[in-house]
């Protein structure tokens, strides 16, 4: 059974690639624009991953993690985040929101599974 | 698994174009609305959008400049600098040189570009207070020793009760580091273990002693545990004596280093929420929609002699009623906001009032307002040029402002809005107004007037769409050289658009252009000459009339002849005579004059009858076949006969043309004709 992911960049570039480079990795990908849109695609259905950019408009990422770590359902789902600041205080601040891991951009596709395999069950 | 990473690359070139052109536009707003958080956070999300993607695309030039824009503006964010003139002008310099370099990129020349002059002013930026942290994203030094062997580790991992709700699986873990070396022992630490009474099924309690034996350096395992270090009591010690390395203190990693990755890959795929599609594949679906439409028209035409059964009937008008939907649906593609060609102005106002020392602010309404991409793309000069001329020549001097009464800043106006199956597009300022005398004096030193002819104001104004026509006395740097507003005529007009302007004096002037949706899809007026049908553009038709003999005049021998609408007169073109039809209406009281407007001149065309009014598709002939004059495309009728769309402006040029030589007009009406649309066609399926 396929798993599924969401992905959650204002850039359509980055949801391109995250998208494509999960589909390659047998995931079904959802999309949002920004958090809102992300929370928006969140219908109560199974979910295996979450991938967040965090500066976004809109919705930025910390607020979106944290919204999706107030529903039931999405507990304990693996939250990666995407980012290019590199500082501690920017994951601290993530992961008190509730995101499980973080990747640093700029990255690859195999960069990425390779962060996805650390939390999510193969 | 193969990705190649080139997939994407189309998509993030017209992002970059898109983030290029918020990062402007913020950039100039930040001089008037100084360091808003929310605008510099706008600019600066694109920047980093840019940096991120460029990154992993091994654009290494594209992500070193975005990265120390990035840098510069986060110094701006945190309040560490504030905006003033000299910084924005540095940022905007390097947002120019970002634009350079993403077109280079794009081709394959990122390196032509230099950067290291716009680098060095950021950099200097940056030097006048703390260094900010760069290089983020580079290859993570290995800290710790090498692999001398190999090391047993004692481990203790205690995890905040909290771990689960960060989505983390302790197995996930402990089954990676079991691949990082071998695992000699775990034990379970039970201590914190609640009765089961008490037991919260979401809260870990447990913890583990572990021994692992690996070869591999003492980073790999706390690389193991780069995601709940910060969650968790985690010692990593080494036993053995080989390598006494630092134990203890939690260590932030990153997970990798800038790698280039460039492998091949199989299929696309789809963006749920959006997807990028090729122009071409939406223009030949819109040709089909095309072909379907007239296949539908046909269709209805065919049957309409016959009496048909209720269903068929029913059938035949869900087929109709679906087409036009799917044509709509499928013309809406295609459209895109005009705010795309927008975006560029508030920059060009800018330069061009610091050049000319002027204070002039540009406003700008409707940016959503949706049109064909086709039209979108040539408006830009157009544009460019109306607002040019609103900047040099509308706006006066603060000085002559303020002398007027007015404020010191001008204000140009840029405003789209849909009207009927228009759009209308208007550049206004509040600037002198056009210059009557001015022009009128001009007019009749190039002798498109006489001295003695009174015009109204409309027609005078028109006058500035003359070809080589410029009243500006002194002819400035930036505008009044190159093209005139008779180029920005023709633009508009290539678009089967018109434009127009009102003016008042000390008050300001607004140009008017009016375009159709779509180039596709043209509203016309079928006419019959002869067994032949044309269609002329209903923009530019006033009313159609049929003429008492008294209406009409001959000039002096000549072919020229006149048409009296109620006393006014205007010139009658026979379009039997330019298009050489057999068999039309010699007498004009027994057809139909069609009364045209183009350029502010108003003339008759004197056709057969009038059938219709009929939405067409345009075919071109030109790409298929060659330019015929007076035509500026074809369609296919309902019965599948092929009818020229008559290009109403160059007809006037036409005829006028025509009637002072006596070159004889293109005639390709019949087969010659029908083979350039069967061309078009299958050319456009």
């Amino acid at each position: 059974m396929s798993k599924t992911a969401l992905i959650v960049d204002d850039s359509a570039t980055m949801r391109e690639m995250v998208s494509y480079t999960l589909k390659q990795a047998g995931f079904e990908p959802l999309t949002g624009a920004n958090g809102q849109d992300g929370l928006d695609k969140l219908t109560g259905q199974q979910l295996d991953l979450i991938i967040t950019d965090l500066n976004m408009p809109v919705m930025d990422g910390l607020s979106f993690i944290k919204a999706v770590r107030a529903r039931d359902e999405y507990k304990f789902v693996p939250i990666l985040m995407l980012t290019t600041e590199s500082q501690v205080e920017m994951k601290a601040q993530g992961k008190a929101a509730g995101a499980t891991g973080w990747l640093v951009k700029p990255f690859n596709p195999e960069m990425l599974l390779q962060v996805i395999g650390k939390v999510v069950p193969k | 698994m193969q990705i190649d990473l080139k997939r994407f690359h189309e998509t993030f070139f017209e992002e970059a174009e898109e983030h290029l052109g918020t990062i402007e536009a913020g950039l100039l707003s930040l001089t008037e609305q100084g360091a808003d958080p929310e605008l510099l956070n706008t600019i600066f999300r694109s920047a980093h959008s840019i940096k991120g993607a460029a990154g992993s695309f091994g654009f290494n030039e594209l992500a070193r400049l975005t990265h120390v824009m990035e840098n510069v503006l986060d110094r701006l964010r945190s309040g560490k600098r504030s905006p003033d003139e000299a910084l924005t002008q540095h940022l905007l310099r390097a947002s120019d040189t970002l634009r350079e370099l993403v077109a280079a990129t794009r081709k394959g020349e990122a390196a032509s570009v230099p950067t290291d002059v716009v680098l060095a002013e950021l950099s200097a930026e940056l030097a006048d207070g703390a260094a900010p942290a760069t290089g983020e994203g580079a290859p993570r030094s290995a800290a710790g020793a090498g692999s001398p062997g190999e090391v047993v580790y004692h481990i203790v991992f205690e995890p905040e009760p909290d771990l689960f709700r960060q989505g983390q699986d302790v197995f996930l873990l402990l089954r990676d580091l079991a691949e990082v070396g071998t695992v000699l022992a775990v034990e379970c630490r039970r201590d914190r273990l609640p009765p089961l009474a008490e037991m919260d099924a979401e809260t870990c309690y447990v913890g583990w002693d572990l021994r692992v034996r690996t070869a591999r350096p003492e980073d790999d395992l706390h690389d193991v545990f780069m995601f709940v270090e910060g969650s968790c009591k985690l010692e990593i010690s080494a036993e053995a004596a080989t390598g006494a390395t630092s134990a203890g203190a939690p260590v932030t990693t990153e997970p990798g280093a800038i790698r280039e990755d460039r492998r091949a890959g199989p299929q696309r795929r789809a963006d749920s929420t959006s997807i990028r599609v090729p122009t071409e594949k939406v223009d030949a679906l819109i040709n089909l929609v095309g072909e379907l439409v007239i296949s539908q028209a046909m269709v209805n035409q065919a049957v309409s002699g016959y009496s048909l059964t209720p269903e068929l009937e029913e059938a035949l008008s869900v087929v109709q009623r679906s087409t036009r939907e799917l044509q709509e649906q499928v013309m809406a593609i295609r459209m895109l906001p005009i705010g795309t060609v927008f975006n560029r102005f508030p920059r060009l106002v800018h330069d061009l009032s610091a050049q000319l020392g002027k204070r002039v602010r540009l406003e700008s309404e409707g940016a959503e307002t949706e049109l064909d991409k086709s039209v979108i793309e040539p408006l830009g000069d157009p544009l460019t040029h109306l607002i040019r001329n609103s900047v040099d020549h509308g706006i006066e001097d603060p000085e002559q402002r303020i002398g007027a009464g007015k404020p010191e800043e001008g204000v140009v106006t840029l405003r789209a809005y849909h009207e009927g199956g228009n759009v209308l597009i208007e550049v206004s300022d509040d600037g002198k107004g056009l210059d009557r005398d001015r022009i009128r004096a001009k007019a009749i030193s190039q002798g498109l007037v006489r001295d003695d002819v009174a015009l109204t104001d409309d027609e005078m104004y028109a006058l500035i769409f003359a070809p080589g026509f410029s009243t500006a006395t002194v002819v400035s740097d930036v505008s009044g050289r190159g093209v005139g507003m008779d180029v920005v005529k023709r633009n508009v007009e290539a678009l089967n658009g018109e434009i127009s302007v009102r003016s008042v004096v000390g008050r300001g002037s607004r140009f008017r252009i009016r375009l159709p949706l779509t180039l596709a899809i043209l509203d016309g007026l079928s006419v019959r000459l002869g067994r032949d049908t044309f269609i002329l553009p209903l923009l530019s038709i006033r009313q159609s009339v049929r003429p008492e003999p008294s209406d009409i005049k001959t000039v002096l021998g000549s072919r020229g002849e006149i048409f009296l609408l109620r006393g006014e007169q205007l010139p009658l073109l026979r379009l039997s005579r330019l298009f050489h039809t057999a068999g039309t209406v010699e007498d004009p009281t027994r057809g139909i004059v069609v009364v045209t407007e183009t350029d502010g001149r108003r003339f008759g065309v004197l056709v057969d009858d009038v059938i219709g009014q009929q939405q067409v598709v345009v075919k071109n002939i030109e790409r298929n076949y060659r330019k015929i004059d007076a035509v500026m495309g074809a369609t296919i009728l309902g019965d599948g006969r092929v009818a020229f769309i008559v290009d109403v402006a160059e007809l006037h040029r036409v005829a006028t043309r025509r009637r002072q030589s006596d070159d004889e007009m293109e005639h390709v009406v019949g087969e010659s004709a029908v083979a350039a649309i069967a061309a078009a066609q299958e050319d456009g399926a």
